[in-house]
This record gives structure tokens, sequence and C-alpha cells, in this order.
């Protein structure tokens, strides 16, 4: 294939470097502090890059390697590190997550816990330490994400006495979503393990006094039920087996797993529901049958606009599949579904949500960054994008109107608490959708219509 | 002042001015203590924040691909021509270029983005890994200049290696390698370099514009609106004039060493800083007695609009207490000056790089009752927010939701601000953010003032 400009370098990433998707998963833990090992600048960039988006402090302690730390090791500052954690922040679980700099030396991180559980074990408040490995030369944002939840299941969950318990891993969603998710178990009457949980750390209230570490967050004692449970639900399919906390939990305490797309759009949604109703054995609540009501409806309004329009989505692979399973039951043609990421899955996944790719030219393509996405623009020619902030860059240049969602979003406010999943999240992208569509042409139209 | 259990290694890097109390010099200079939740940044960010708005260069990031994605078009630098430098270029180093070394990657990616985008010259910042899995970017970067013709300058910008004044170091360094290799032919006897102004929101032309209006000619701003053109010609200037003294001063020394070329530090914020660094500059052309005339012309000219319009801020703002905690100390005189002039105190400041000379002079500086702060951390700044009652936060983006959370006013002057604060009209600007946030009537709801939690 011939390109048009230069492949070797990456231009405009798509993607993220692995230890923040920890930082932020870590986050989603009660009462924890995320540690990077690595060079200070990492969790200054991923503080600023977080915060951008969820407008909440988020403090990230850092090891902060010096010259002699890389020639060394970084056993000496990881172990300062913790202790001064420990010390200033009294925090139940320190979540420390790789970066390439520790990663390439070589440090042998569950080694230096060890020995500092035993250096350190009188005198101090001893958190639980987890490790997740994650180096920034593998993978993506997402993969760092997944690594925390599964490491923190691993480090926490215990065999436990079965219970009438759901273990939900969410994937890495909107705080809004995380809300409606807890909202949706809690109508079920059901106990539930959701991991991680930043609904309030990353979308809180004003503080009195500056809090260390914010409220909320799953506490560490029910992550430690989750090998009890009834059942576990993942959302996301192109997870790495390795990385899978439901496959975890599965192989290690035999706790069912159920691995679901992100719930996006009708169908997707009612899979969901109809595992919960399986699963607890009880009716969802009379308030989805109408939130559902209400978007076949809003579908019915809206489907004149929407029908056969071109988009082009990207985000991560699991995103852009729930997405375009969504997209494709209004009629709508994801032209091209794109990700920085490099699963291999995600041309399959969308195959099997979607038989028909190729007959409507559904085009999949992994591990590119927005200046491969320009490209294939200037071919398919899409009505608008659909992704986070980055792709404004190439939305401005090329004119084509960006339609919000995801992680980040730099330059619009509330991304914290946009829905995406479930009835609710569907409908709120579906009336996002049609307003897009509508406006665009209403600015198109030389009249000036004052309703469309 | 340790009740909210300051680390035993950060004692020193803070100071409460009390009368009859030891001065004792404030620890600076010094690396984030590990585990500590420092505002600082890496080596790798001094350098990129130097030279990010140089804008007909290609930056590409050697290294896996955080560093490029976290520092893409984050600046508001703007550009009157070309924008290379609002594009994001990676290496995106993978775990076999770790393995087996990134050096064909590297020169293959810049063979290409030159190819593609003919920019001027090229820097090649190096990241954390690059330095161990020891890629030789000196070698990379020589063949790619003989091959392609432009400068390919390394920027030695490893993180580990250094604080983020390393990395202004490493900028520096590769900035000289280009001053020098243009032509100085027809440039004029009253002649300036504008170093350390990164023309956010367009300051640097606000600046330039008071210095052409003086009848001086501005050879080069260093990085504001950059032109690799400019910058090789730069050795032609009369004078050095040095704002972010911290990012620049090594710069104008080597300056002044190898081409005997002087400087003189400046700040362009606030009424009685910008008006210095006209003066300042215009002392050093006694033989041409009209510029002086042109910068008492200016000052007067733009005092006698902007002071009346200042007077319904200040008659708000009396009284108000502000914190500031910002990248640079120089900054720091010249935001308490400006927060003087429209009624406001200062209870809190303190500054990520600032040196001893620098804290020496901000404790002469600062009222009775200041704390004084070295690489802070949010737990730090905000006890003393809160403790000392102040109404307004001066800061970057990572202290941006430490005040809103606590539900105090917040002014942005960082990198990424998109109003500029510099200049006469700066001033105005500020004054209005200032006046903006901290009159806002949403704080009524904030915990502090009574607000339910």
């Amino acid at each position: 294939m011939k390109h048009e400009h230069a492949k070797t370098a990456t231009q405009n990433a798509c993607k993220l470097c692995n230890p923040l998707g920890a930082c932020l998963a870590f986050r989603g833990i009660e009462n924890c502090v995320p540690f990077l090992h690595g060079s200070q600048g990492c969790a200054t960039y991923i503080r600023r890059y977080l915060i951008s988006h969820y407008k909440e402090p988020i403090d990230i302690a850092s090891s902060n390697f010096h010259e002699e730390s890389a020639v060394f090791g970084g056993s000496h500052n990881l172990k300062i590190g913790l202790k001064n954690v420990s010390e200033q922040y009294k925090p139940e679980v320190i979540g420390v997550a790789t970066t390439c700099l520790s990663e390439t030396i070589g440090d042998d991180v569950p080694g230096i816990l060890r020995e500092y559980r035993k250096e350190y074990k009188n005198g101090t408040p001893m958190p639980i330490l987890i490790h997740a490995s994650t180096p920034s030369y593998q993978g993506s944002h997402i993969d760092g994400f997944h690594a925390a939840v599964h490491a923190t299941v691993k480090a926490l969950a215990v065999k436990g006495t079965p219970q009438k318990l759901i273990n939900l891993f969410p994937n890495m969603v909107s705080p809004a979503d995380l809300r409606y998710l807890k909202e949706i178990l809690g109508d079920f009457g059901v106990p539930y393990m959701m991991l991680p949980d930043y609904s309030q750390t990353m979308d809180g209230g004003p503080w009195g006094e500056y809090h260390r570490i914010p409220p909320g967050g799953t506490p560490a004692s029910t992550i430690a039920t989750a090998g009890g449970a009834m059942a576990s639900i993942e959302f996301g399919s192109t997870i790495e087996a390795s990385k899978s906390a439901a496959g975890y939990l599965d192989v290690m305490f035999g706790v069912p797993a159920y691995h679901l797309p992100l719930p996006i759009g009708i169908k997707g949604s009612d899979k969901f529901f109809s595992l919960l109703e399986t699963l607890t054995g009880d009716r969802r609540a009379e308030k989805y049958e109408d939130e559902r009501r209400r978007l076949v409806d809003a579908y019915a309004d809206g489907h004149k606009y929407v029908f056969d329009k071109k988009v082009i989505i990207y985000g991560e692979e699991d995103l852009v599949i729930g997405m375009t399973a969504f997209l494709r039951e209004i009629g709508m043609v994801p032209v091209l579904c794109a990700t920085g990421g490099k699963s291999g899955l995600m041309k399959k996944r969308i195959g099997e949500l979607v038989p028909d790719m190729d007959e409507l030219g559904i085009k999949v393509r992994e591990g590119v960054d927005f200046v491969d996405i320009e490209d294939e623009a200037k071919t398919v020619q899409p009505d608008f994008l659909i992704g986070n902030s980055k792709g404004y860059t190439m939305s401005r240049k090329n004119n084509i109107p960006l339609l919000r969602l995801g992680f980040p979003i730099h330059d619009r406010f509330g991304g914290q608490r946009m829905h995406h999943l479930g009835y609710r999240g569907t409908q709120e992208l579906f009336d996002r959708i049609v307003n897009t569509v509508i406006e665009q042409r209403q600015n198109a139209s030389s009249i000036g219509y004052t309703y469309m | 002042m340790d009740s909210i259990g300051i680390l035993e290694g950060r004692q020193k890097q803070i100071f409460e001015k009390k009368s009859g109390a030891t001065q004792a010099d404030i620890a600076c200079d010094t690396s984030s203590l590990s585990g500590s939740v420092s505002q600082r940044a890496c080596v790798f960010c001094g350098s990129r924040v130097v030279l990010y708005p140089v804008a007909d260069a290609i930056h590409l990031v050697h290294g896996p691909i955080g560093c490029a994605a976290y520092t893409w078009d984050i600046r508001g630098a703007v550009s009157s021509g070309p924008e290379l430098h609002r594009l994001s270029f990676s290496t995106d180093l993978q775990e076999m270029d770790v393995i087996y070394g990134g050096e064909k990657k590297l020169y293959k990616s810049l063979i290409e983005l030159i190819e593609q985008y003919k920019p001027k010259a090229a820097f090649i910042y190096s990241t954390c890994i690059v330095g161990l899995i020891g890629d030789d970017i000196e070698a990379v970067c020589k063949k790619v200049a003989r091959e392609t013709g432009i400068p390919v300058l390394p920027v030695h910008s490893e993180g580990f290696k250094g604080t983020k004044k390393d990395g202004y170091k490493a900028a520096c360094h590769a900035l000289m390698q280009l001053i020098g290799t243009g032509s100085t032919q027809d440039i004029s006897k009253q002649s300036i370099n504008i170093l350390g102004e990164f023309n956010l929101a367009g300051e640097a032309w606000i600046i330039r514009q008071y210095y052409e209006k003086m009848g001086i000619e501005v050879v080069a701003t260093l990085t504001g609106d950059g032109r690799i053109d400019a910058v090789r010609r730069a050795h032609g200037a009369t004078l050095n004039v040095v704002q972010c003294s911290g990012s620049m001063t090594w710069l104008a020394k080597e300056m002044e060493e190898k081409y005997g070329i002087p400087y003189i530090r400046v700040s362009y914020f606030g009424i009685e800083d910008m008006s210095k660094s006209l003066y300042d500059v215009a002392v050093k052309f006694p033989e041409r007695p009209e510029i002086m005339d042109a910068a008492k012309q200016i000052v007067s000219e733009e005092v006698k609009t902007l002071y009346p319009s200042l007077q319904k801020f200040k008659k708000a703002l009396t009284g108000k207490k502000a914190a500031i905690y910002v990248g640079g100390a120089f900054k720091t005189f010249s935001l308490i000056k400006a927060l003087r002039s429209i009624g406001m105190s200062v209870v809190l400041a303190g500054s990520q790089t600032g040196n001893k000379d620098d804290y020496a002079r901000l404790k002469e500086m600062c009222d009775e009752g200041t704390v004084i702060v070295d690489d802070s951390n949010p737990v730090e700044l905000s006890k003393f927010i809160l403790e000392k009652g102040a109404d307004l936060l001066i800061g970057g983006v990572k202290e941006r939701p430490i005040a809103f959370k606590l539900g105090i006013g917040f002014c942005d002057h960082n990198h990424e601000r998109k109003i500029p604060l510099a200049g006469f009209v700066g001033m105005y600007n500020f004054a209005l953010e200032v006046y903006q946030s901290v009159m806002s009537p949403v704080w009524q709801f904030a915990p502090r003032k009574g607000g339910s939690l």
C-alpha cells in the first residue's frame, strides 16, 4: 500500500502510554495512592493529562530516578519513596506501576516489594503493595489499565465461601458510566464488587481541606471477596488473557467469567441486562424498561437524520467495537474503525457483531496515528468523526466535524460526566449524534430554518 | 509548621518570614525527594518547553510514546508562520527496539519526516531509556544532517539525568549549535535578542512591538515564534534581554563568553517590571537618546490608558490575599508587584526551580508572615493556602484543581494560557482574570465559606 506520509515515526499519536492507564485504575481503589517507579516527569505529565480531563487533583507519587538509580537499580529509591508515601499519605494501598525506565534496567519490583515489607515491618504503617508491570514500550494506556486491575485482583482476591456477589470489571469508562453501573447493580439488589471505581475520586464534590487521597473507590476488603463471587462480568473483548481479571478469578477460584463488549446500543445493553437477570434471577427494574422504551422511541424519531451517515470512529479498541455495534443499529456506517492499540483482535470482534462489515465497506485499522486516520479520511470522506479531543487537529484541518467522547476530552467541558453505556448512555450518545447532523444541516442551509 | 507531616527531607525547602526568625537559606536546587508528589517534571520537560516554540523545525521525541503524546500541542506558543511545532513526532519505541536498539528507527524516521515536512532543522530529544539502550544519537544526527543538509541537533534530555533545569541547559546547548552559523550582515548596532519569551498567546509579539517602536531591532526571539534562520544570526545582536531567567540564563552567559554580548534580566509582567524592561534596554544604547525618549513615551501612553482601567479591579480586590506557585522565581517577583498594584497581598510565594539568590530576594520582598516554598506539593500548598486564607492561587495546570477543590479563585500563569498576560495589555488581562475568578459568586457555596460538604 502506498502511503502519503512518513511511516516510521508515529505522528500525532492515537494512544497514550501504559502507566497512564494504571494510574487511573489505581485511582479506583479506596484509599490508594498510584506510584510510578521511574522519572519524575512520568508522574507529572500523567497528572497533568488526567487533570485536564477530570478537573480533579490527582496525586501520583514517583520514585524520582536519578543517574545512580539508573546505574545501580531503583531499589533504594523505590523503598524510600514507599516509606515517604506511607508516612505522608497513610494509604491503605499503594499501586506501584513501572515505567519504561525501571523496566529497561530490569528492576525486580516484586522482589523489592518483598524486601520492603520485611525491612519496614516495624514502626512504619504498612500499606498493601500492588505491582503492575507497565512498560511504556509495550501496548498503550489501555493495557496499563487492565494490567493494574488484574494485578489488584491477583494481589487481593482470596478464595471465599461462595456468595451472591457479582464482580464487574467495567473497563476504562467515564465516572458517569461508573455511577450508572452502580445504580443498575444497586437496583438489582445484588451485592457487587466493581473495579475500578473512580466515579467519586475523579469526579467528586468540594473539599473543606485538602485530601491527600480523595474519598471514594472500591475498598480493598471488598476486592478480597471477589474470589467468592458467583460470577464476573468483564466489559471488553480485546483484553489479553494474561490481563483479564475475570479470567484470573475463573482460573484461580472457579468464578465463572462473562465477557461482554462495552454495552453501547440497545442490543449491547440488552445483553448486559439479560445477563444480570439470569445471574440474579430477578427482573430489571421498571425504570430501565422505561429507559429502553424511550430509547426505541428516540431511534424512531431520529432515524432519518442518521441513516447512511458515514463516520470515522477511533479510540481504545473496546470503545470502538462497542460504538461500531451501536452505530450499525441506527443505520450509520463506521467507514473506518481505528485505534492506536495493537491487540490484533479488533477486526475479528467487529466482525462478530457486524457480520456484513465487508459488504458495508467497514475498514478496521489497528496501530494507527492521527496522520494515518487523516489519510484514510481523504478516501472514505466521512460526514463526521467520533472520538476523543485529540482528533480535533485533523477535524479542523479537513473541516470534518468531531463528536467528542471517551478519553481525553481536553477541549470541552464535562468529559467526566458523559455517559456512554447502557440505555441511558446510548440515549445521550444518540441525542448528541442526531444534533451533530442537525447542526451541520442547519449551518449549511442558506435559509436558516428555525426548526429542523 | 510540620502539623501536616511535612516530609523530613523537605523542611528546609519551606520558610515563613517572621521578624526575629533566623534567616536560614532556603534549600533549593535539589532533586525532588522520592515518594513526594512534586509539581516538577523532568529533564525532558525542561528541554521540550524551551525548544517547543521553534516553529519551522521538527521536534522528534526518541523513546516510547508517552513523552511525545503528553507534549503534543500543549503550549499556547503561537507562530506567525509555519506550525511544525504543533505536531507530535515520536519514534514510538517498542520492545524489540529496546532490545536491539533504536538507531535504525531513528534514522529512518528522520529521513522520512524531513522529506515530508521540509523543516529548517530537526531537534531530537532523547528520553529515559535511550541512554540505557546505548543508541548513539550523535552519530545518527550527524549522518542525517550530512544527507539532508539541515542541522539535526541532539538534545540530551534523558528524564532522570538531573532536574528540569538540566533540561533547559540541554536545550540551550542545542541552540548554541545554531547560533553563529548565520550572517550578521545588516544587523543594526541598536539591536537585541529577546530570550526566555515563548510567545504564549502572542506575548512575544507585544514585547517585540514595544522594542521596535523604540527604534531597536529585534534579531531573534528565543524561542517564541522561533525561526531557525533567526536563531542562526542571534550572535549579531548587541544585547541579550532575558526573561524566564531559569531557562535561558545559561544561554545568555554562553553568548556573552563566546560573542561578547552582555545580557540583562527583565520581566514583562506588571506595570512596574514592564516599564523597567523598556528603560533597562534603552540605557544600554546611550548613543541614541531618542530610544530612551521613545521608551518613556510608550510607558506614559500605555499607563495613561491602563491605569484608570485597573481601578475598578483594585477597588474590588483590595485586601484580598494571593498565593503564588509558578515555575520560575523571577516570575514570582513580578507577580507580587503586579498583585500589589491591584490591592492584593501575597501570603504564599514559591517556585519549582528558584535558586538561592532568588529566594533571598523573595524573602526581602515578601511581607511579614508570607510562606516561601521551593519544589512544593499539593498537600503543602493546600495547607498554607487554607491557613493563610488565600482568595487566589496563581499557578499552572496541576495547581488549578487544588484551588477549585478548596473553593478559591485561580489564575493560570503557565504554558497553556490563551490570553496574553505580558506587557501593558497583559497587565489588564491579568487583573481582569484575577477579578473574574476572585469575585465570582460561586465561592459562596464552597465549604470554606460555610457551604456544605
